[in-house]
């Protein structure tokens, strides 16, 4: 599978997730998320900079659990919490938010 | 009620699948709230060095990932004392692991034990479930 961005082409797998990392950049996940129906708007950008940040230091995306208390400990309480974190990414912060970051699903996520 | 379980790594961290899947695993079932240690031994004890380079080898250093097991509560990491020193090894040689005690207002503390080999065996026998990698 492949999703079209500025005329190129970029591989990903069966449910939308890329297949190399390293194609990643802000134009790709603008068009992810299109695709998942949403406006990227700078609290969006916050967490799947996290992400990329935590994935860059540990090797992994994280579980919605861990993505929640280090959130919370690293931008605030008022967003290290689910209901802050689902009403940006309604289909689940940790999977839809990585797909979005160009991540691997997040070990764990079934 | 929380089982008690123990995952024993005993093999070298590339060449074969055993320290990747059972570091998955570990990750996987954390999310299930159980009462999880982990035991390295034999070989077991290079998946914790530091420093490691797989370019080379064309696989990727999931060692990093280990430094996340705090994060999802896992902080109770045994060492095997005679398994390190038979490799020329030392807690310097190792990640430096750490988790936030929630109990302690999140100090930092060190993840990492050494124990002895005696000592182990204790630790096993008074687990639940033993998972060997």
């Amino acid at each position: 599978m492949a999703l079209e961005v500025n005329g190129k082409s970029i591989a990903v797998d069966e449910e939308g997730y890329l297949e190399n990392r390293d194609d990643w950049n802000m134009d790709i996940a603008k068009a992810i998320a299109k695709e998942e129906g949403l406006d990227m708007t700078d609290a969006h950008w916050e967490v799947v900079n996290f992400l990329r940040e935590y994935y860059d230091e540990y090797q992994i995306a994280p579980a919605v659990r861990v993505l929640t208390k280090s959130i919370g400990k690293k931008l605030g309480k008022d967003k290290g919490n689910s209901k802050y974190l689902y009403e940006l990414f309604p289909y689940g912060p940790a999977k839809q938010a990585c797909k979005i970051a160009g991540l691997p699903k997040p070990t764990g996520c079934v | 009620m929380s089982k008690r379980f123990l995952y024993v790594n005993r093999k070298a961290p590339y060449g074969t699948i055993y320290a990747l899947e059972s570091l998955e695993v570990v990750l996987i079932g954390a999310a299930f709230e159980q009462d999880v240690s982990l035991a390295f031994l034999d070989d077991g004890v290079f998946q914790l060095v530091k420093g490691q380079q797989t370019d080379e080898l064309g696989v990727k250093n999931f060692s990093p990932t280990y430094k996340a097991l705090g994060d999802y509560d896992v902080n109770k990491i045994y060492v095997e004392k005679e398994s390190l020193e038979a490799r020329g090894l030392s807690l310097d040689d190792l990640l430096p692991l750490t988790y936030e005690d929630e109990d302690d207002d999140w100090a930092e503390k060190d993840s990492i034990k050494l124990v002895s080999a005696a000592e182990l065996a204790e630790i096993m026998e008074a687990q639940d479930v033993v998972l060997s990698f």
